[in-house]
């Protein structure tokens, strides 16, 4: 069974349709990729599966249990963790606590623990900055990890929502462009960061614009175009679909 | 520096009644500490979590006037009417909270505003058990038979308060609550995709300052002997919350600096005789216009600091 399941989905913005009779099923273990141009629904599409906007009508299984209409936070606690494209960091806070603000789920919350300083709670706590500051340097921000969000620059701050997403052990991992803005060095990194991610078994499904780094390393790749699904499949089955060369390489390769 | 901070606060108000030379100062020291306390709940709501209470006075006067009602007319012990009192301001305040924190910005603004009017409203009104717009006594606090009195006494009890609640304020903040709290103000969508539930998160902190506001109300009425309607108004909600953004949003010893400031201004302005509002007014655009942030924030900002 797939782990994630989206069949016949469907957003309308007033009369626009943004995302229209969408399927596809995302297997575990595997970098899936949804391409497609500008304006195509990708983010739309993120954001219907992540919970931020609620769908027309379709439905969206994780594990094979439908989660249309669950709020973000509930999602969160199944195992679904996501980036954004236009930055979503914490400038009030310092690197390292946007990071364990990722695994809020996974701590002791209570407020009067919080306040009395509990034993355990600040144990959990001493043992969780090392693991953020491993994380940091996992996502290759070895160099951030007592810095402040608000001074870290653009490419830094994508590798951290990568870092706050990877806090909270995901399952599923959406990452909306995360390399978008970078320049091809960067872009590499990324692209290898995703490779590692993905081999230690977390799921990846991928907005990109970076064709070629959608190519080398997407198991498999969704393509959309004005809201509906154009293609799907391996990334030589999508290079040789002629609706794909014609609607999105066409501009550059026809 | 944040290690010595809590020494260094205690150290202050501890050698502090060396410098006092008369009770006019005991009670100038109390007031502001009584302010700072308040404001640093306040802050937890307004300047970690982002939201905004213009109501705050509301529930500083159901504690005041708990504590005066309840021992005067019900013959309550007045501790037991200090909890009561806490407790139907935060029972009160969870209340409202469901609905009021599904709005944003200047809406939850009006709406919190319009909360502390009609609290000042009732407190006016119900002039059989609170004395109407006169105000009314209140019953001395005694706590194991020991009757508190005095300003040098009180001064402890409030210093300890004070301290207390830095303790607790900054413990909080530092916690996963804390943490959870701060990243809803940075970010209510990133905040929700870890996992953070915003209307539980803003409801506690909201009903968490509006239990400190309640202590504080009860204790002040205690330690000044009288209450009126006064200190469940607008002005007064106003004043505390220019003490949070004078001092500082989201800083603890910000809120300790804009109490200390913002109480003894007044004071200090007396010789303006009859212009001391106008004083007033201007020094807080000239705050608000060059230090925007507020006090501590913007020099802590210009000494540098990372994490």
């Amino acid at each position: 069974m797939a782990l994630l399941e989206v069949a016949g989905l469907n957003k309308a913005f007033g009369g626009v349709l943004a995302v229209q009779d969408v399927s596809f099923a995302v297997e575990s273990g595997l970098v899936y990729s949804v391409i497609g141009p500008n304006g195509a629904g990708k983010t739309t599409l993120f954001n219907l599966i992540t919970g931020i906007y609620e769908p027309t009508s379709g439905d969206i299984r994780f594990d094979g249990r439908s989660i249309v209409g669950q709020p973000p936070h509930r999602l969160a606690s199944l195992g679904i963790a996501r980036t954004f494209q236009n930055l979503q960091i914490c400038m009030n806070m310092s690197a390292r606590e946007n990071v364990m603000v990722g695994a809020h789920l996974a701590l002791d919350r209570n407020l009067v623990k919080g306040m009395l300083r509990w034993p355990a709670l600040r144990r959990r706590d001493a043992a969780l900055r090392e693991e953020a500051a491993a994380l940091m340097r996992y996502v290759g921000l070895d160099g951030y990890v007592a810095a402040a969000a608000g001074a870290m620059p653009y490419g830094a701050l994508k590798r951290l929502e990568i870092a706050r997403a990877l806090a909270a052990n995901p399952r599923l991992l959406f990452l909306d462009e995360p390399a978008a803005g970078l320049n091809p060095k960067e872009t590499a990194e990324i692209d290898e960061l995703i490779r590692r991610i993905a081999d230690q078994g977390i799921t990846v499904v991928l907005v990109e614009h970076d064709m070629k780094m959608v190519m080398n390393i997407s198991d498999r790749i969704l393509v959309l175009d004005y809201g509906k699904k154009l293609a799907e499949g391996s990334a030589p089955e999508v290079r040789a679909n002629p609706d794909v060369i014609a609607a999105y390489l066409g501009a550059q390769h026809a | 520096m944040k290690r010595l901070a809590m020494p260094l606060l205690a150290l202050t108000l501890l050698l502090l009644p060396l410098l006092l030379p008369n009770s006019y100062y005991y009670d100038l020291a109390i007031r502001m500490a009584i302010n700072a306390v308040i404001v640093l709940g306040l802050n937890l709501l307004i300047g970690f979590a982002g939201q905004i209470s213009l109501g705050h006075a509301g529930f500083f006067g159901i504690g005041a006037y708990a504590s005066a009602v309840l021992p005067t007319h019900f013959g309550w012990h007045p501790l037991a009417a200090l909890v009561a009192g806490a407790l139907a301001t935060a029972l009160l305040a969870a209340l409202v909270a469901k609905p009021i924190f599904r709005l944003h910005g200047h809406y939850l603004a009006m709406a919190t505003l319009g909360l502390g009017i009609i609290i000042a409203i009732v407190i006016r009104n119900e002039g059989m058990y609170t004395g109407g717009p006169d105000g009314m006594p209140v019953p001395p606090l005694e706590i194991l038979g020991y009757e508190i009195t005095g300003e040098r006494n009180w001064y402890w009890v409030f210093a300890a308060n004070l301290l207390l609640s830095v303790w607790l304020c900054r413990n909080l903040m530092d916690s996963p609550f804390g943490r959870a709290l701060r990243a809803l103000h940075g970010s209510e969508v990133a905040a929700q995709v870890v996992g953070v539930d915003l209307a539980r998160y803003k409801m506690a902190i909201f009903v968490f300052s509006a239990f400190f506001a309640s202590i504080m109300g009860s204790l002040t009425a205690h330690y000044i002997g009288f209450v009126t309607p006064n200190v469940a108004d607008f002005f007064h909600s106003i004043e505390l919350v220019t003490m949070v953004v004078v001092g500082g949003m989201a800083s603890v010893f910000g809120s300790l600096i804009g109490a200390v400031l913002l109480t003894a201004l007044p004071q200090a302005l007396v010789s303006f005789d009859g212009w001391e509002t106008v004083a007033f007014g201007a020094i807080l655009m000239l705050f608000m216009i060059f230090l925007p942030r507020g006090l501590v924030p913007t020099l802590a900002a210009r000494f540098g600091r990372g994490e």
